[in-house]
């Protein structure tokens, strides 16, 4: 068994003993944790590999590259996997605090290791309907997790959230249905050599728009958020940290990978449309957020706009463009998780996160001040934290490709980001608290406990170690992005003895 | 054949856009399984409609004899039929525990994880929480 397998292998394996721990809920967690640090151990291994040895690929079952299904990773989805596996475990480690009784008794870490399989799955798929039934397992996990308190207000967000995934799925394989119709093949590296030959690129557009809809629906781009501010504030911050830092990135990388392989007929209609969305994106996300008062439906608002980010680098379709999109996927998942996992602890110490009836953290506790701080101006892009490179790169990519406008923006944005950021900076961290409203009473002062401070600590180091050493992830993103650009090398990989 | 399909896909997908349109989430789950099956007679005609044999093929033989129905669309349908299902039923617990909790089913009053402003209230759900 190769080692593509096991980054799906052990979340799922301990998501069947963590449900059989049943009631004992201690062996849950210790299932779970330890489950993740294998998965992060996995994922570690599997990216080294592919660092040293290229595109590794793998037949399931035994059945040749275009009839069984291919699992394949190249440096795009190795780099994913690993940073999969290092939210899942600091998420998991922070949960161990944040999840309460009620939901570990109702499966929370059976739900969590299947979420985190199911992303994994999606990753290292080489098989267009296996990325949908990934999909599906995916939601339904995050289904789950998302309403598993029952509050009214979770119920409400969900709903949502439930109705608009579910057109987006329905329209993801509505135009898988017409590719297949069109090509006869569902393997990925299969289909780029087979679209070549179709003779109907009325249709291969449609086809192409549909997948802009569905994986755009999934990453939250411009005019298809609208499930994302109605429902990831509402779960507990750990599940909403695992939400925010890897379902979106899903959809975006679902993008890159149909959109570097499969459409790349037609790159000024796709690309260009891809383009004015991600400019329409950023610019709505970033306004939403401005206008928020609560801390976590800012951060919800503020996913949006960052995603705009990443799929311009899809737009501009350049080496670095792609090489700063895959830099600013990863950037983003760990400062959106960390930030989300703050928001977290200050819901802890206050009760909840309304921004009116925060404030004077600083003086309480200036550890979780710099904690905020670095994520939250790393977000925002300031140098030398690793938000700083990834806009840097994407900025410079849209000045080579001529994209005057979509720069702009993007430094509009980034400026509009440190408004926000300081908004919650002076609210949660400067601000005396109003009179009226005693924040916490006197001797119920909430102990924030080493599991979940760890976890924050760790993310925020390595903010800034990407943000002072870029140069190696700086690499592997340029690796990728030569990898998405040549999809040769991709298809000779899977498509063993067939050539090119 | 394969055209009149292609016209019963359409009639059904519109009529699943309707349905999906409408305000009331009982309306939108009718729309969602109508825009299920239509996808699923979609992969269906996607693969063609041909020879009724099915592929089995012959003992110590690898590879049937003359020409037979393409497997992979059925297959590919069944998984969608099993997760579509699966879905649904999940979809419906959650829309009557957010009936419960709510007490409405109208998509025009379920503010409760994005309230409306306070200086301009939006409308307000005429009929109270149920007790549960």
């Amino acid at each position: 068994m190769s080692l593509l397998v096991f980054p799906i292998l052990i979340p799922l394996l301990a998501a069947v003993c963590a449900f059989f721990c049943g009631r004992r809920r201690l062996w849950q967690a210790y299932v779970s944790v330890g489950a993740s640090v294998l998965q992060l151990g996995a994922c570690g291994m599997l990216f080294s590999t592919v660092r040293q040895g290229g595109i590794q690929a793998e037949q399931m079952g035994g059945w040749p590259a275009p009839f069984g299904i291919t699992l394949a990773a190249d440096h795009l989805s190795a780099v994913m996997l690993v940073i999969t596996a290092i939210i899942g475990l600091a998420a998991n480690i922070y949960a161990l605090a944040d999840i309460d009784k009620r939901y570990q008794a109702l499966g929370f870490h059976t739900l969590y290791q299947i979420l985190i399989a199911a992303i994994s799955g999606a990753f290292l798929t080489g098989d267009l309907f296996n990325l949908y039934v990934w999909f599906e397992v995916m939601l339904m996990a995050s289904f789950g997790l998302l309403v598993m308190g029952g509050e009214p207000h979770q119920l409400d967000g969900g709903v949502k959230y439930v109705t608009l995934n579910l057109i987006a799925t329905l329209m993801f394989i509505t135009g898988l249905g017409l590719l297949y119709a069109l090509t006869g093949t569902l393997n990925m590296a299969h289909l780029y050599v087979k679209v070549q030959a179709v003779d109907n690129p009325a249709l291969m557009t449609t086809v192409a728009m549909l997948f802009i809809m569905a994986f755009g629906l999934k990453a939250g781009a411009f005019p298809l958020f609208f499930w994302l501010p109605a429902s990831y504030h509402t779960p507990p911050p750990a599940i909403a940290a695992v939400f925010s830092g890897l379902l979106t990135k899903v959809g975006v990388y679902a993008l890159i990978r149909a959109f570097t392989l499969i459409f790349i007929q037609d790159v000024a209609a796709t690309h260009g449309l891809i383009l004015i969305m991600a400019c329409f994106t950023m610019v709505v996300g970033v306004l939403g957020a401005a206008v928020q008062n609560a801390f976590r439906r800012i951060l919800a608002f503020h996913i949006i706009s960052q995603v705009g980010y990443m799929i311009l680098g899809l737009g501009l379709y350049t080496r670095l463009a792609l090489a700063g999109a895959v830099f600013y996927l990863i950037h983003h998942i760990i400062v959106k998780a960390n930030l989300f996992l703050i928001s977290g602890l200050v819901s802890k110490i206050y009760g909840h996160d309304d921004l009116k009836h925060l404030g004077d953290l600083y003086q309480r506790s200036g550890l979780m001040a710099v904690l905020f701080i670095i994520p939250a101006f790393s977000l925002a892009g300031f140098p030398p934290l690793s938000g700083f490179w990834a806009k840097f790169v994407l900025i410079q990519a849209s000045l080579e490709k001529g994209a005057y406008l979509p720069a702009a923006l993007a430094l509009v944005v980034g400026l509009l980001t440190v408004y926000s950021m300081t908004k919650i900076w002076i609210a949660v961290f400067w601000e005396p608290p109003p009179e009226v409203e005693k924040p916490t009473p006197p001797g119920k002062e909430v102990g924030i406990g080493l599991p979940l401070l760890v976890p924050v600590m760790i993310l925020a180091a390595m903010t800034v170690v990407i943000g002072l050493g870029a140069q190696p992830l700086m690499e592997v993103a340029l690796a990728a992005a030569d990898e998405l650009l040549a999809p040769q090398q991709y298809v000779q990989a899977v498509l063993v003895g067939e050539g090119s | 054949m394969e055209s009149v399909l292609a016209i019963l896909v359409g009639v059904m997908v519109a009529g699943s856009v309707y349905l999906i349109l409408g305000r009331n989430l009982i309306r939108f789950i009718f729309g969602l399984v109508l825009a299920s099956n239509a996808v699923n007679l979609l992969l269906f005609t996607g693969g063609r409609l041909t020879h009724s044999r099915p592929p089995l093929i012959a003992e110590g033989a690898s590879t049937p004899v003359g020409p037979v129905a393409n497997a992979l669309p059925q297959a590919l349908m069944l998984t969608a039929i099993v997760i579509g299902f699966a879905l649904l039923v999940f979809i419906f617990v959650l829309f009557y525990r957010a009936y419960q909790e709510i007490g409405t089913v109208d998509t025009e009053f379920m503010r409760l994880a994005e309230p409306p402003d306070a200086v301009t209230p939006g409308p307000t759900c005429p009929i109270e929480p149920k007790e549960v």
